[in-house]
């Protein structure tokens, strides 16, 4: 480095280094904002949540609405598709763990954890968006009755939970609760 | 660029002048004039200037679209139907654009199998291979964010599908997602950035020719025997020879574009693409262009779980795997002789391959289902047995067929071999 014949490392050495080292600080300084700007901006993290009407979704029926640019599933639920998903043993399940952003995040994917909780049983609120690779699976189809996305097949059942293909885990629930007995707030 | 010392001596005052100065015209010269190419380059070797013939055109007809085109959610999938209707001429350039894709990954192939043929990835062009493999990467990039821009159907979902598997990366993959995307799904701030990253990405691909053709010219091409260059019976100049040869060979390739572009547009499309796309509404079969179908096929092929590796992820690295191993494939081959012209196992287990890569790309357009599933698995394992195990292996244990002395000799044997032909090659 310096022009000096010694293998001592000298003051110039220390000043090259030092130098070196402040252009790189400066250069990964410039290059953040490159970078940072790539993630999502103000406007759409402010559609973080949504309002939606329930009132007029009767049991058997669903509601799908757009949420974070995503299709988000309202189902509520039959007395039949809940007894099902009961049924389920849990060492039955591909994927063991909730999902639920609303409880702990090791809770079991037991039905309730998987429902609106206590007394909203009938009630099921998931971002629709299959865990495998970002499909919108069908509602009401596949093995197990719940729902089937047909990108590369992979079956949930009437609570949601991953039962057979590729996918890794349970269809997410998003964080949401009930600001009135028939107005669900997303997000 | 080339070895050897340069023989442009220019005629004018004019040009004594400008090479005193800026010798451009001595490195075009010395580069496609003069430059000596093997005497023995058959067809197969034209491809290469097919592609730069391909790049041109896609980069001219692709500036053209920017001109009519729109990269607003709002406004995309409109406009480019405003090109196909309303524009002068932009169904044509339009056509040309999406097929000149697909013609540019046919040819980029045939390239690509040439390169595996004759064994042109061995010392000393190792670095003109993974040039090569930088160059087919890039294009994937680019040919993939432009399939968005039209915004159908096809377009969101393939965008949704390719952008999700970055989500199996442990930890940090949904940030990723998120810092591709701008967003938490595909939407406005994506299809902004892809535009412009298309457009960007095609000359980053010119700056990567020209190293690639600067690695080439360094080493000089590689050819059938996969013999050296000893002598200069064995070469030829590059004007006229190999600079004909490619034309006649452009001319035969533009002949089948021009056919696709007039009869069969949309052959090559998917007509989900002219639905415009709906974020709460996956087709049925989402499908990529055919020139992923096989690393599609690879990837939904790994469906169990590999020890900690979850099968998600396992079909992500898969993928990935099967374009990576290209860059090692110089040190995978420990075969001393080049060219398969004179390894016969090596013949077979390179068009079992070609076969293989084709059955691949056909299971990738098949539904991920039953019987399917079991043959991506068994094709799967063949792709990477190909690099993994045959070409280490069989360069050790393959008895090879005589080689002959100079590539001057391997022709005139032919010659003599053949029909009778006394006339002495032009030197």
């Amino acid at each position: 480095m310096s022009a000096t014949d010694s293998t001592e490392h000298t003051r110039r050495d220390f000043l090259y280094v030092a130098t070196g080292v402040a252009g790189a600080v400066g250069a990964a300084g410039v290059a953040w904002p490159f970078i940072d700007q790539m993630q999502p901006d103000a406007s759409t993290r402010a559609l973080a949540s949504i309002q939606v009407d329930v009132s007029g979704v009767e049991p058997g029926m669903s509601l799908t609405v757009k949420w974070r640019g995503r299709p988000v599933f309202i189902r509520n639920r039959t007395e039949k598709e809940i007894e099902e998903a009961r049924a389920v043993a849990l060492e039955d399940l591909k994927d063991p763990v909730a999902r639920n952003a609303n409880i702990a995040a090791d809770a079991p994917a037991t039905d309730l954890d998987r429902s609106a909780g206590e007394g909203k049983e009938n009630w099921l609120v998931m971002v629709g968006v299959c865990t495998h690779l970002g499909c919108v699976p069908l509602g009401q189809a596949g093995d197990f009755g719940g729902w089937f996305c047909p990108c590369h097949g992979s079956h949930y059942d009437t609570a949601g939970r991953i039962r057979k293909g590729p996918a890794p885990e349970n269809l997410a629930v998003p964080t949401f609760e009930f600001v009135s007995d028939t107005v669900i707030q997303v997000g | 660029m080339s070895a050897g010392h340069s023989t442009y001596t220019p005629k004018t005052g004019l040009g004594r002048w400008m090479d005193a100065r800026l010798p451009l015209p001595r490195l075009v010269y010395d580069s496609f004039v003069a430059y000596p190419v093997p005497r023995n380059l058959n067809y197969a070797y034209t491809f290469g200037g097919i592609l730069t013939l391909m790049l041109v055109a896609q980069i001219v007809t692709g500036i053209v679209l920017a001109m009519h085109y729109a990269a607003n959610t709002e406004v995309a999938f409109n406009s480019v139907e405003k090109i196909m209707r309303d524009v002068n001429s932009g169904w044509l350039i339009r056509y040309l654009h999406s097929n000149g894709a697909s013609m540019f990954f046919i040819a980029v192939y045939v390239h690509i199998f040439r390169g595996l043929y004759y064994g042109s990835y061995k010392a000393p062009r190792e670095l003109l291979w993974i040039l090569g493999c930088i160059i087919y990467l890039l294009m994937m990039a680019t040919a993939f964010m432009g399939y968005v821009l039209p915004w159908g159907q096809m377009s969101f979902w393939g965008a949704t599908v390719i952008t999700g598997f970055f989500t199996a990366i442990p930890v940090v993959g949904d940030w990723i997602q998120q810092l591709l995307l701008g967003g938490f799904a595909v939407d406005n701030p994506t299809l902004n950035r892809f535009f412009s990253l298309h457009y960007l990405l095609p000359f980053m691909i010119a700056g990567v020719v020209v190293l690639h053709v600067w690695a080439l010219h360094v080493t000089g091409q590689t050819n059938p025997t996969g013999i050296e260059v000893k002598q200069k019976t064995d070469t030829v100049a590059f004007t006229p020879y190999a600079t004909v040869k490619d034309a006649f060979a452009m001319v035969v390739f533009l002949a089948l574009f021009a056919y696709f572009v007039f009869y069969i547009p949309n052959f090559l499309g998917h007509p989900d693409n002219y639905i415009e796309a709906d974020a709460l509404k996956t087709p049925a079969h989402i499908v990529p262009e055919w020139y992923f179908l096989p690393f599609y096929a690879i990837l939904r092929a790994i469906t169990f779980n590999i020890g900690p590796i979850d099968s998600k992820l396992g079909g992500v690295l898969a993928m990935f795997g099967a374009i990576a191993v290209l860059f090692v494939v110089p040190w995978l081959d420990t075969s001393k002789v080049r060219s398969a012209v004179y390894r016969p196992w090596y013949k077979l287990f390179f068009w079992l391959f070609v076969i293989n890569a084709i059955f691949l790309g056909w299971l990738g357009s098949r539904p991920a289902e039953g019987i399917y599933v079991a043959m991506a698995q068994g094709a799967t394992l063949y792709y990477f047995a190909f690099f993994i195990v045959i070409m280490p292996v069989l360069g050790l244990v393959e008895t090879p067929r005589r080689l002959p002395n100079s590539i001057t000799e391997a022709v005139l044997e032919k010659k003599s071999a053949g029909a009778p032909a006394t006339e002495q090659a032009k030197g």
